[in-house]
């Protein structure tokens, strides 16, 4: 049985106008957000997203599946194409570094698979309890527990990751006090 | 001290924890447990480290123009083989427009109450019900293509709330017919979505709209299918037209209800629903005359001149008594698309409506009147 991502691409693939829509709905924030992040300039980011779009649409095949979601790989494929494009406007590489640095916190959020983010998604726990996001969600009280805790997991992970592979600038990483 | 099993129990928690989100005493519960066990507190303060850097979803309210600049971008690269109808075009741009609206509200916003005016009075529901109305009136569509209908098993409620009586006469049976069929199916499905989250039927109705598109690039041909809507019965291509009229409107009346803007549609598609509204306004004609038998008697012949400004400017002639073919203009009548449109839906009052009069003035009357009995809850 093929996946969500798996039906969209096999649409994308067959030149599906609806398909191109349903994958803009699904990812533009995620694009857009990435690429407001690395490259702090609205236009810039308007375009990226334009260039990012084109890409999957004219070569949907450059996806696999083997490697990871459709949004993980949208996710790398906007963060290294908007550090791409800001090392070229930008010759000072502590600046890009520092920059790619932030937007890979997000992006780890980002990527994690759908029901992980919704579960961990900020905005959604004020004063809520994990049995709310539960009910919100319409899945079990331990699914909604096992979910926040492999969705934070990953993101630690991501995380020190990127924290090894930028040591010049290590991104802080605040406590936080306990509920 | 922990009571021994409670471990697991605990430490399956702790991801809630971390994001602050277990009740107070299960809370309460894992900070003692974390003072003795190592193990977990070394969890716990990762999982809080990594909380702390969740930062707020990203603005989802991205322009509906740039939406319609990347996918044009992206059509000119590489034409699509399976190309949305253009009968479809503006249903797709206004569904997507409303998603990403829904998708914007908080928890209190879809508690607010929308008003939906009609020409037969004026519904006041809460977002997540408009949705369970768009939904049920869609799937008459679906049912046209092959789609299941989105009611599956549920039926009109024979008891708690009832669709309030029309005040206008009924075009059709209560069962299926007229404004009483449209909305026994929307009680039906608020009905059956009680006590269900929003957002899950904010997804219900996003799915049968996919869905409805798809069906009609992959199946839809000319859009000559008909659909039954009980009380009228119009080809695919026109009810597509027909539902992105409404779900426009009725994404207006809830950005109104919560504040936030909501920009019209883009001007080729607003041409496309003032041409719907054209094409039916001898029938809405023909209704009120039918409606009012003390009304003047229709004059064979006659027609109207309708000029539409804006950006979705246009003209159109109306026959006013039925016959088309070589109908003279007695009167011309030049309005705004956008007011055409709000008129259409009762939005507006016929009687004050900016428009710009010439010829028989009687004439005109009759049209600004009709019009709004396009209108439905």
């Amino acid at each position: 049985m093929s996946s969500c991502d798996e039906r969209l691409v096999l649409r994308l693939v067959r030149g599906e106008e609806t398909a191109l829509g349903e994958l803009y709905d699904r990812f533009a924030p995620l694009v857009h957000g990435l690429a407001l992040r690395v490259l702090d300039d609205e236009d810039a980011a308007e375009q990226l997203t334009r260039d990012v779009f084109a890409r999957v649409w004219t070569d949907p095949g450059a996806w696999d599946p083997e490697q990871g979601t459709l949004r993980s790989w949208l996710g790398t494929l906007t963060h290294r194409c908007a550090v791409q494009q800001l090392r070229a406007a930008c010759g000072d590489e502590r600046e890009v570094a520092a920059r790619s640095a932030a937007a890979r916190a997000h992006h780890a959020v980002a990527s994690l698979p759908d029901p992980l983010r919704e579960t961990i998604a900020p905005g959604h726990h004020d004063g809520r309890t994990y049995r709310d996001t539960a009910r919100r969600l319409g899945i079990s009280d331990q699914a909604a527990k096992h979910r926040m805790r492999l969705g934070l997991q990953l993101v630690a992970g991501e995380l020190a990751a990127a924290r090894e592979g930028c040591r010049p600038e290590p991104v802080p990483v605040a406590g936080r006090p306990g509920p | 001290m922990t009571a021994p099993g409670r471990h697991e129990a605990l430490r399956s928690l702790l991801g809630a924890w971390a994001l602050g989100a277990c009740p107070r005493h299960e809370a309460a519960e894992v900070a003692r447990h974390l003072a003795g066990c190592p193990e977990c507190a070394e969890e716990a303060a990762r999982l809080s480290g990594a909380a702390a850097e969740l930062t707020p979803d990203d603005p989802l309210d991205l322009s509906s123009a740039l939406r319609r600049q990347v996918l044009d971008w992206c059509l000119t690269r590489r034409p699509a083989r399976l190309p949305i109808p253009a009968w479809a075009g503006p249903y797709a741009a206004e569904s997507a427009k409303l998603d990403a609206l829904m998708r914007d509200l908080g928890p209190a916003e879809w508690q607010e109450v929308a008003e939906l005016p009609w020409h037969g009075g004026v519904q006041r529901w809460r977002p997540a019900e408009v949705l369970c109305h768009l939904t049920a009136v869609d799937g008459y569509l679906a049912r046209s293509v092959g789609l299941p209908d989105p009611l599956g098993g549920a039926r009109p409620p024979l008891v708690g709330r009832r669709p309030p009586v029309s005040r206008v006469p009924e075009q059709g049976g209560p069962e299926q017919g007229g404004p009483s069929g449209v909305l026994g199916r929307t009680w039906a499905l608020i009905t059956a979505a009680g006590g269900e989250d929003p957002e899950q039927v904010r997804r219900r109705w996003r799915r049968q709209s996919h869905d409805l598109l798809q069906a009609a690039s992959v199946h839809g041909g000319d859009g000559g299918v008909p659909v039954d809507y009980g009380f009228a019965v119009l080809p695919l291509r026109d009810a597509f037209l027909d539902r992105a009229f409404e779900c426009w409107i009725h994404g207006d009346d809830i950005a109104r209800a919560v504040d936030y803007p909501y920009p019209p549609p883009a001007p080729a598609h607003l041409r496309r629903l003032i041409d719907l509204g054209a094409r039916i306004l001898p029938q809405l004609l023909a209704a009120r005359r039918r409606a009012q038998p003390t009304a003047a008697a229709a004059v064979p012949g006659r027609a109207l001149r309708l000029v539409i400004d804006g950006p979705a400017a246009g003209e159109w002639l109306i026959p006013l008594d039925g016959a088309g073919e070589g109908a003279e203009p007695v009167a011309e009548m030049a309005l705004d698309g956008l007011e055409f449109c709000y008129l259409a839906a009762a939005h507006r009052d016929p009687d004050r409506i900016p428009v710009g009069e010439e010829g028989d003035r009687e004439a005109i009357r009759q049209v600004l009147h009709a019009l709004p009995l396009l209108s439905r809850p």
